[in-house]
């Protein structure tokens, strides 16, 4: 397999790769006479949403780990509900080792030893693990002894390490999804899709389910990876089919292939490079946080502290980026400083002006902006046309509304102004915000918060389900923003995305803020550890930079820390 | 709610936005109309299966809403039915369900019929006075009902229920002579209050057809003051958006605690209104002989019109036809008047699961819509590119 370089403009690209029309058998490397696992060939799927699939061809070859990549959007999860039978292509054929499929229910796949492991868990906390594994399939090996000795079997044979009569609530996030692959293996899959198992895992326990990848490759097991982050991808796979706009776009192999290629085959365009930059960071302090407490008291009456002793400041120009395990704080944090929770104690000052006893809507006038982690709860009116989703957040500001009364022409008209800027796909403002896919939402979200030059801009998971495109243009105007002065605080569950954003990084670890780290030398996995709260302190990595094509910040070795 | 376009909309894509429209409309109608078609076919079958001839009943209904003293009664009623509706409408639009309607339309009306048995200003202080004295009533009522949700998590639902009840009880309590009512009872045996004043009357139009209520033009003036402050004022704005979406409502700013507390208020307020054409151009006193149901009535009228200000005019226009028309079905012809409650029930029923059926596909029709027309752009945007190469 040579490496071609396509100049062409072309959909096409080729890039290490061999372009995947449906007369060829398929790009993997070692494709030899064997019957693939899996044959995908021509699925078209008319999907009521932006994205249809349309000619996908994927061959899996047994026995490896395929890679799909892709915008984060319907088309990877559509394709693998289709391979799973939860839905039905319009076209196309299925086939799984050699023999020609229909799938009318996931029963029908499972039967196939096809085994779907889902991004979120579904196991019961209340029940052991052995009861969770066994749930729903009693038939296969009754629910006793013999149920037992025979997941204990399975652990063994893949290397799982999962102890049948411990209760699911005990187990870590790492644990629950070993539970899920093994709760799949018992069903007899022998093809097992996994739905960007990386997202919940910190970069250790990534390393531990590769592993556990490849024990199971070893085993005959073909795995199915959906994943949109390069490094991963190419760390674990033996092939990889790229999707874009809902079609296979090319196979590349692994071994040749660089980051930058696959990122330019999933953007279609040559990336922006991550240029070097100056740091924007001044020293008048925009955003002060000091002393911020929530407890709340859970079902049986303890009291939980959710947020313990917060102080943080954020000056002009400087984007904050909070690092963390889900579910340590991030959310409360959030919520606290745009007064959508009542603080127990600690005081929130925006430029020099005390916000902690107002609402939410005062605080937003006084210039917070809020990209939400969540834009579905908390960003849009779904059933609301564009124009109104515009309005939402800032109904009491120009061009929304004069006095009292809304402006719907001005607010139209703005609509139509970030529509173009913010390049929102869109055949027009009228449409509700349901119809657009989640890229596209969320360039709508950040351009109405960007309308109001905020001070502030609190963007929780700002990239989260957007695809790579849409992710370059959403750092871009963070980063524009930044340098004329906006202060950032930045949420995200992708390190990357973190490092290579943020000015300074804290750690949260159970409501917490216990370690910090200088965004241009920590690696990845020193932060992940200070996540898991093994580390405090200031973090030091010795290693420098990561290695990635990551450039840092140039200009932070003067910059005074943060906070205390 | 769909809003109307912008008077200055761009003539360039004036014909597209029309075509859209359209649609909507089409989407909107098929719903009611469809399930009004099905409860008469389920009606006449009724009737047919008990050995009447249902076209005979629809022929006497249809004779009665064409006459015009049926027209007259018609809109009479409907005025009533209008009012109770919007009060409905208001909290169904935030996702409040106003049960108590019903208590807060009677409470209002009665404690109206006092102040106007004890008060006697000219007309036009008297009637704003009336006015005034039963929306703060129906307003106060619903009231603890809102209070109640926001700092106890008490379901409105429950408690209106509950307040409805408690309402009935106090109007027996209050209404007895030396209270409410007069002491030396008249010639009848039931308890009312004494007539209101003159002055308390409200103007009606003499037709061919009867007297025709001038609250209809109160109601017309609340249906347009909805309308106008659901979509053009912020406060709206920010009920709507409740409605849509609680969460995202309260992200953006929206103190959705005050917010529940006024709608429900407001809403009480419109429904004390409904008991006021009754007393002010019918029965100048409150006794036990009041209408009552008119609450559950406003609910299913506004359920019928989709919570809009235009829907439920229809809506309650074809409620007060099916009430007038059918109470003439015993007297004209050998048919049940209880075949009425089954239409209106039927068609309630068929239109909250149609709404949900339409609703359901038009989001995904606009999903379809906004795919391929974009799978479109797409397409010629690389046929384009495509040349270029070429």
């Amino acid at each position: 397999m040579s490496l071609q370089r396509d100049e062409a403009p072309d959909d096409q690209q080729e890039i290490a790769i061999t372009p995947s029309d449906s007369a060829s058998p398929g790009g993997i490397p070692s494709a030899g006479t064997a019957t693939p696992a899996v044959e995908l060939r021509g699925i078209t799927k008319r999907f009521p949403g932006v994205v249809a699939n349309h000619d996908i061809d994927i061959t899996v070859q047994r026995g490896t780990v395929h890679a799909l990549m892709g915008e984060n959007g319907a088309s990877k999860s559509t394709l693998m509900k289709i391979l799973y039978g939860m839905q039905k292509p319009d076209e196309g054929t299925i086939a799984i080792n050699g023999e020609q499929v229909v799938f009318a229910t996931p029963g029908d796949a499972i039967a196939r030893g096809i085994g779907m492991v889902h991004q979120h868990f579904m196991l019961a906390d209340n029940l052991t693990v052995w009861e969770n594994i066994v749930l729903g399939s009693e038939k296969l090996y009754g629910i006793g002894a013999k149920a037992k000795a025979k997941i204990r079997e399975l652990s063994d044979q893949y290397g799982l390490g999962v102890r049948p009569d411990e209760l699911v609530e005990d187990l870590g996030v790492a644990d629950r999804q070993r539970v899920e692959i093994l709760k799949v293996l018992y069903r007899g899959a022998r093809i097992l899709i996994l739905d960007e198992p990386t997202a919940v895992l910190v970069p250790q326990e990534v390393d531990a389910l590769f592993d556990n990848l490849r024990e199971l490759k070893a085993e005959g097991v073909t795995v199915i990876f959906i994943s949109h982050k390069l490094h991963e991808v190419l760390s674990v796979a033996d092939a990889i089919s790229v999707i874009r706009r809902g079609t296979t776009v090319g196979d590349a192999d692994p071994k040749v292939v660089t980051a930058r290629q696959l990122a330019e085959l999933m953007v279609g365009a040559e990336l922006p490079s991550p240029e070097s930059r100056e740091s924007t960071v001044t020293d008048v302090e925009m955003l002060r946080v000091e002393g911020l407490r929530i407890a709340k008291p859970d079902a049986e009456g303890v009291e939980r502290v959710v947020l313990d002793d917060i102080s943080l400041r954020i000056h002009k120009g400087e984007i904050l980026g909070i690092a963390g395990v889900e579910g340590n704080g991030q959310a409360e944090l959030v919520e606290a400083i745009m007064g959508m929770l009542p603080l127990d104690a600690g005081t929130v000052t925006l430029d020099g002006a005390d916000l902690t006893g107002t609402r939410t809507r005062a605080r937003r006038e006084a210039g917070i902006g809020y990209i939400p982690e969540d834009r579905h709860r908390h960003g849009l009116l779904l059933e609301a046309p564009l124009w109104e989703n515009r309005i939402l957040g800032h109904v009491t500001e120009r061009p929304n509304s004069k006095g009292a009364l809304l402006d719907p022409a001005g607010a139209r008209a703005d609509t139509q102004r970030i529509v173009e800027q913010y390049d929102v796909r869109t055949p027009g403002i009228e449409v509700t915000a349901a119809s657009l896919s989640g890229g596209n939402q969320q360039k709508l979200i950040i351009g109405r918060e960007m309308s109001h030059d905020p001070k502030l801009l609190i963007a929780a998971h700002p990239t989260r389900g957007v695809d790579v495109g849409a992710q370059a243009q959403i750092w871009e105007q963070i980063r524009s923003a930044q340098r004329e002065g906006l202060a950032v605080l930045l949420i995200s569950a992708d390190l990357d995305e973190l490092i290579g954003l943020s000015d300074t990084i804290r750690v949260i670890y159970r409501g917490a803020l216990v370690a910090d780290a200088d965004p241009a030398t920590v690696t990845a996995e020193d932060l992940g550890t200070a996540m898991t709260g093994a580390a405090t302190g200031h973090i030091v990595s010795d290693t420098g930079t990561t290695g990635s094509d990551r450039v840092p910040p140039t200009d932070t070795a003067d910059y005074v820390q943060a906070g205390e | 709610m769909t809003s109307p376009n912008p008077p200055a909309a761009q003539a360039a894509d004036r014909p597209r936005k029309r075509q859209i429209d359209l649609e909507r409309i089409g989407l909107g109608l098929a719903a009611p109309v469809l399930a009004v078609l099905l409860s008469v076919i389920i009606a006449g079958t009724l009737l047919a299966v008990s050995g009447r001839d249902p076209f005979g009943a629809f022929r006497i209904m249809w004779n009665y809403g064409t006459a015009s003293d049926g027209q007259v009664a018609v809109l009479n009623k409907a005025t009533v039915y209008y009012l109770a509706a919007a009060a409905a409408a208001f909290g169904f639009r935030m996702n409040l369900f106003n049960i108590g309607i019903e208590g807060q339309y009677k409470l209002a009306m009665m404690m109206a019929a006092f102040v106007g048995t004890q008060i006697d200003l000219p007309a036009f202080l008297q009637i704003p006075l009336l006015l005034i004295v039963a929306m703060f009533v129906g307003g106060l009522w619903a009231s603890i009902a809102g209070v109640l949700k926001v700092y106890r998590g008490v379901s409105e639902v429950i408690s209106t229920i509950m307040l409805n009840a408690i309402a009935t009880a106090v109007i027996g309590v209050l209404l007895v002579p030396g209270i409410l009512a007069p002491k030396t009872g008249g010639t009848t045996n039931s308890i009312q209050t004494a007539k209101i004043s003159e002055s308390s009357h409200f103007f009606s139009i003499e037709t061919q057809g009867g007297t025709l209520w001038g609250f209809i033009v109160i109601a017309a003036l609340v249906g347009v003051v909805f309308h106008f402050t659901l979509n053009r004022t912020r406060f709206g704005f920010d009920l709507r958006a409740t409605g849509r979406s609680e969460t995202a409502a309260k992200a953006s700013g929206v103190n959705v605690k005050r917010m529940v507390i006024t709608s429900i208020v407001v809403s009480g307020a419109l429904a004390g209104l409904v008991g006021l054409p009754e007393l002010m151009q019918n029965t100048p006193y409150f006794g036990q002989n009041v209408q009552v149901g008119l609450g559950f009535i406003g609910i299913s009228v506004a359920l019928l019109g989709r919570n809009t200000p235009i829907g439920i005019a229809f809506s309650a226009l074809l409620f007060a036809f099916l009430d007038a028309s059918g109470a003439q079905l015993p007297t004209r012809g050998d048919y049940p008047a209880e075949i009425i409650p089954v239409i209106q029930g039927t068609i309630v029923i068929c239109v909250v699961v149609a709404y949900e059926l339409v609703r359901r596909f038009g989001l995904k029709r606009q999903q379809q819509k906004v795919g391929a027309e974009l799978a479109a752009q797409a397409a010629a945007a690389a046929a384009a590119q495509k040349e270029v190469a070429a």
